[in-house]
């Protein structure tokens, strides 16, 4: 790469948010392993993971914003790539739990003792190893974006049509996770997890390292899709967003363009999902409901749309008004949802950074 | 035999285009030998059951500018579309050249095959700068993976830098293209053809919503792409069809009423009692 | 012994209530009394005794008291030496109640009372009894019902009661049911001839016991008859197989009405102003709990409550579904994705308040009377009434639409702003106006949709949700704007769901339903019937 298109993806408003990232991951950490718990400064582990898991988000909220933000796709699917990915890394965590389980049997997990099956099945072979579950993270919900992308926008299917496809995808899948037949452990999914590459997941160390991970692939994310962004493939993809038709009229297989980045944009929610389990210990198919991926949507419009920071931002606020309003007022927190989707599509089309950005402008 | 042979030929070819600066801009398949380079034969289709083309037969030559006038629904726009891919007919053959059939191909095959089309309503990329709408439309490899890792070589700027001036948008480089005026865009719009290097052009109503000025500037503009490419412009402003006419077609309920000159065309009695009711 | 004596007995009792009805009612006061005293013991001799005086009484009270005894209701107080019937039970405490008064209530410790015993031979005398009883009771119904459950478990005393009842039977669907049993009988126990006679009558019976004897005899009969039953249950399985294909399609029909009535709605909307409502879901919730609340504000008419409920909740809905349009919708015109997610958000704040208001447990609404129980057509087809209403109140629904948009000036102004809005409001169509009105009528009809759901499931906040993403199955299948696309699509849905169903289960069987709808929108992306012509392109 060359100066000048490094300077074109790693613009000032990237370079603000990856120094602000970095920092705040730096200081979190600092502060948990260098300040004692009776200092006020100190941040418990707990807060740490809580912390990843909203990187996490942030994470899927990027990837989110470039098919939605950048090429106009309002997936209502993505929890499904999400969750997918979760699935991969849940069921190598499986697989490291070994004979510790209940039941302790040294091959099968325990729902599948529980259903009294005698052998592994076929599609659990492999997950002992790490590389290969981390292969899978990100190959099975690219593999499945890429057949239904290939499927979906072949056929110019667009707009409100292809976000109730893509609803009904994850839907089906919901149904399909929560059957005992499909193996990946009914409606309880997976957990009980013991540790990851040997390090015991309870352990302070390891949930700062997942932290730190988190960080990191939030960081390479984002960086990944400011360099599509900034390529002319973004600019195609906002062609194809702000007028499809002219977009193949000038020659692009508009298809195409959308099946790379919506199947990119799939396996980096993937990424974020597998990042995702270890830290809160559980996956399970309510990840996949509609509720769900239709919440991660609003967390884009929330923060802006088509700035990628703005993902982020919307993500941690929605996020982190759950976590306060399920604590203190749960009976309050629908009402603030539903309202949240109202206000901001009437009243914040920009979302909250484009709020910002108006009032620089004025000053 | 020989077909596959020369698919096969064909395909390696492909294959072999590294570089995409040395492509030809227009198909290596475009045969126009005979002169001819759009070829629409016996052509129909229907919306339920109201013929918008009724075996329609039209033939546009090389360098050609041809202007195609009609009454409202006589089916400009419809064999716009059918050309362009965006319609399938019902019946008929449409062929680029002796040998490209466009009813096999969608959308953007045909044009990256040559053919460019300029819309009645103006549609550029509004939220880009005019600078990159013309370096969208430029001809070059517009795969995926070409166009993610695509940077300008000097001879793409300079040919960008020549369009700006054509098309008189040099100062509005970097503005984006929603603050244009409305004939602004349309110029811009036969800039983004022009940067297509199509062998083709087809231009739906190219001055509707223009000043006088604004509309002489614009039959410049078509004129001077004569010869470089053949133009087939569908309009209803007599005056400025007149200005830039050598052949006129006149469409009528989905088939050709008339051809020729602009006044045989005039003088044409079956013309006259469509136009004007007699 | 007893068993053989209570028989002669039983027979003696029936002769007599027969033939001697008078002189049976002068005796029949007498052996109640002395059956109550004999079975108010503990000693289960004592109370085979009374069991028999009461059967022999042929009293109206004692039927009241032998099911309760089979139910082991009919307990002894021991200190005060009396009966009494057990109401309730709660861990070790009991609840009472006298014999003729059960108002006159008591709670005590279970110890205080004992169950009077019962072994399975009176436990048989029982039931055969009252079996009996019902099969010579007044209605055809009541008869037809106890000579098919005495069917399925036919001994020789079930079939001394068949004989009996045939001679004085006329209800023909009765009598078939009657010689079934002859025929069972003389299949299992008669000559070879009478054998061969009854298979050839069996082999127009769908009765399940037909078939199990059948079955058996072909399993391990004699050779001669093996052909001859085979046939007989070869001609037997078509039918059922037949009628099983009905009731599938039945219970398909009726779940694609359902489909239909929550989608059509949705269609409507969908269909004129491009836009989806995601709140549709938690309008047809509304629906559902405005019939709740009617009735509950008429307890006492449950019927009249259930048909009050549908304009009310069109209403209700309707106007919940106009102030989402003036609130939301009108301001986020031309932007579909918003709008969808707007909506997506009024739907939470709904649950919510549902939730607030009725408790987030579900709530369930009666069904009236005329709704229950199910229209019969033989032993292994019935039709349930609360489905069969709904397939016709879809219908009705669907046809009363299909005339508002068709012939009304408010379905022309409709159908002018979906195909062209800007052409609509320069001839002087207010598009506003027409898009309340449209989405307050599609909102309507969730209501009503409600109604009709309210009598098949639970009523509660997440009723909407579970049915918003099969609507836009229903409308993305159809074509949308489209009210033929949507009545077709439903149903289809439907009946494919419950078709695949016993092959997958219901999960499994909703699952490929969706996958199918995925890839046939890939073929047809604007549905089955799409809205054709230069307006639909882009």
């Amino acid at each position: 790469m060359t100066t000048t298109s490094m300077n074109k993806v790693l613009d000032k408003q990237t370079k603000i948010f990856l120094s602000v990232l970095a920092s705040i991951a730096v200081l979190v950490i600092a502060s948990n392993l260098l300040i004692s718990p009776d200092s006020a400064f100190h941040i418990p582990t707990y807060t740490v993971t809580l912390l990843g898991k909203y990187l996490c988000y942030a994470l899927l909220a990027v990837a989110i914003d470039l098919i939605w933000g950048y090429m106009g796709i309002l997936s209502l699917g993505h929890g499904a790539f999400f969750a997918l990915g979760g699935y991969a890394m849940g069921m190598y965590l499986m697989r490291q739990i070994g004979d510790r389980g209940v039941y302790g049997d040294p091959l099968l997990p325990d729902f599948m003792v529980f259903l009294n099956w005698s052998e592994l099945p076929w599609f659990w072979q492999g997950f002992d190893m790490f590389w290969f579950a981390a292969v899978m993270v990100v190959l099975v919900p690219g593999v499945l974006a890429y057949v239904f992308g290939w499927l979906t926008f072949r056929s110019r299917v667009t707009g409100v049509y292809l976000s109730i496809i893509t609803q009904a995808l994850t839907y089906a899948l919901m149904l399909a996770f929560y059957r005992n037949e499909m193996g990946f452990g009914g409606n309880n999914g997976l957990t009980d997890f013991k540790e990851l590459l040997g390090f015991d997941l309870q352990a302070n160390s390891t949930r700062i390292g997942l932290f730190a991970a988190s960080a990191i692939a939030l960081g390479l994310g984002y960086i990944a899709c400011r360099f599509i962004v900034a390529s002319k493939l973004g600019r195609v993809a906002m062609a194809v967003r702000d007028a499809e038709s002219r977009t193949r009229f000038i020659g692009y297989k508009v298809e195409n363009v959308k099946l790379w980045v919506f199947t990119f944009s799939a396996a980096l929610a993937g990424i974020a999902g597998a990042l995702y389990v270890p830290q809160v210990g559980i996956i399970n198919p309510n990840e996949f409901s509609p509720l769900n991926s239709i919440e991660m949507v609003v967390w884009v419009a929330l923060g802006g749309r088509a700035t990628l920071y703005g993902a982020v931002v919307g993500a941690i606020i929605v996020n982190y008004a759950k976590t306060y309003f399920t604590g203190a007022l749960p009976e309050v927190w629908l009402f603030a949802l539903g309202g949240l989707f109202i206000v901001t599509t009437i009243f914040l089309p920009k979302g909250v950074v484009g709020l910002l950005k108006k009032k620089e402008a004025k000053s | 035999m020989s077909n596959i042979v020369s698919n096969y030929i064909e395909a390696i070819r492909d294959k072999d285009r590294v570089f995409d600066l040395v492509a030809p801009a227009v198909s290596p398949k475009l045969d126009v030998r005979k002169g001819c380079i759009l070829y629409m034969e016996d052509v129909s289709v229907s919306f339920d059951g109201f013929k918008a083309i009724n075996d329609l037969n039209l033939y546009v030559n090389e360098g050609e500018l041809r202007c195609i006038i009609g009454p409202n629904g006589a089916g400009k726009t419809t064999m716009m579309d059918i050309i362009t891919g965006k319609t399938v007919p019902d019946k008929g053959s449409v062929y680029f050249g002796q040998t490209i059939n466009l009813l096999d191909m969608d959308e953007p095959e045909i044009a990256r095959a040559g053919i460019g089309r300029k819309f009645q309503k103006p549609t550029v990329f509004e939220e880009q700068s005019v600078f990159s709408n013309l370096e969208l439309a430029m001809a070059c490899n517009k795969n995926v993976m070409p166009t993610l890792f695509a940077k300008l070589s000097g001879e793409e700027l300079s040919h960008i830098e020549e369009t700006l001036e054509l098309i008189g948008l040099k100062d509005q480089r970097m503005l984006n293209a929603g603050a244009l005026s409305h004939g602004q865009k349309q110029w811009l719009e036969i800039g983004m053809l022009i940067m297509q290097r199509p062998k083709l052009l087809l231009v739906d109503e190219p001055v509707a919503g223009m000043t006088h000025q604004e509309m002489d500037r614009t039959a410049e503009l078509l004129i001077s792409l004569e010869g470089r490419h053949s133009v087939v412009v569908v309009e209803h402003d007599m005056d400025f069809v007149r200005s830039i006419a050598r052949t006129v077609t006149v469409l009528h309920q989905g088939s050709v009423l008339a051809e020729g000159t602009m006044d045989e065309v005039q003088n044409n009695a079956r013309v006259k009692e469509v136009y004007l009711g007699e | 012994m007893t068993h053989y004596l209570s028989k002669v007995m039983l027979f003696a009792c029936l002769l007599f209530s027969q033939l001697f009805t008078q002189a049976a009612w002068a005796n029949s006061a007498d052996d109640y009394s002395s059956g109550l005293e004999q079975i108010n013991s503990s000693k289960l001799k004592q109370v085979a005794l009374g069991v028999d005086l009461l059967i022999r009484s042929g009293h109206p009270e004692a039927e009241y008291l032998l099911n309760a005894m089979l139910e082991s209701k009919l307990y002894r107080h021991k200190k005060q030496n009396r009966l009494v019937m057990l109401l309730g039970k709660d861990g070790s405490k009991f609840t009472i109640a006298d014999l003729n008064d059960s108002s006159n209530q008591e709670t005590l410790s279970k110890r205080k009372v004992k169950r009077i015993p019962l072994n399975n031979t009176l436990r048989g005398k029982i039931k055969v009894y009252l079996a009996g009883k019902s099969l010579n009771s007044e209605s055809g119904d009541v008869r037809k019902a106890a000579a098919q459950k005495l069917l399925e478990d036919l001994g020789d005393d079930e079939l001394a009661l068949f004989k009996t009842r045939l001679n004085l039977e006329t209800n023909p669907d009765v009598i078939y049911i009657l010689e079934s049993g002859i025929a069972l009988d003389k299949l299992a126990n008669g000559e070879a001839y009478e054998k061969d006679q009854a298979i050839k009558f069996l082999s127009d019976s769908l009765q399940p016991a037909v078939r199990n004897a059948l079955t058996t005899i072909i399993e391990s009969g004699s050779d001669e008859l093996k052909p001859a039953a085979k046939k007989a249950l070869a001609k037997i399985e078509d039918k059922v197989e037949f009628y099983g294909f009905l009731e599938k399609l039945f219970f398909g029909l009726s779940l694609g009405s359902v489909l239909v009535l929550a989608a059509i709605g949705l269609a409507i909307t969908f269909g004129v102003m491009g836009c989806i409502n995601m709140a549709h879901g938690e309008l047809i919730m509304i629906g559902a709990y405005t019939t709740y609340v009617i009735q509950l504000l008429m307890p006492n008419s449950i019927g009249m409550s259930l048909i009050v409920s549908v304009p009310a909740a069109f209403l209700v809905s309707g106007l919940v579904g106009i102030a989402i349009e003036r609130g939301i919708i009108q301001f986020l015109k031309g932007r579909p994705l918003e709008t969808l997610l707007a909506t997506f958000g009024v739907s939470l704040v709904l649950q919510q308040l549902v939730r607030s208001i009725f408790s987030p447990l579900n709530r369930s609404v009666e069904t009236p009377e005329w709704m229950s129980g199910a229209l019969e057509i033989n032993p292994i087809f019935a039709i349930t009434y609360n489905r069969l209403y709904i397939i016709f109140f879809c219908l009705a629904v669907f046809a009363l639409l299909f005339f508002v948009l068709r012939k009304t000036v408010l379905g022309l102004q409709v159908r002018a702003v979906s195909q062209n809005r800007n052409m609509a409001r320069a001839m002087g169509v207010k598009s506003e106006w027409v898009d309340a009105l449209t989405f307050g009528l599609g909102s309507g009809v969730a209501g009503v949709a409600g109604v009709a759901l309210s009598q098949l499931t639970n009523v509660g906040p997440n009723l909407g949700q579970s049915y918003i993403i099969d609507s836009f199955m229903v409308v993305v299948f159809g074509g949308v704007g489209n009210l033929w696309g949507t009545l077709v699509a439903g149903m289809s849905l439907g009946v494919a769901n419950k078709m695949l169903e016993p092959m997958s289960g219901a999960v499994l069987a909703k699952i490929i339903v969706l996958i199918f709808i995925i890839l046939f929108i890939q073929k047809k992306p604007r549905g089955l019937f799409p809205q054709k012509g230069r307006a639909a392109e882009d």
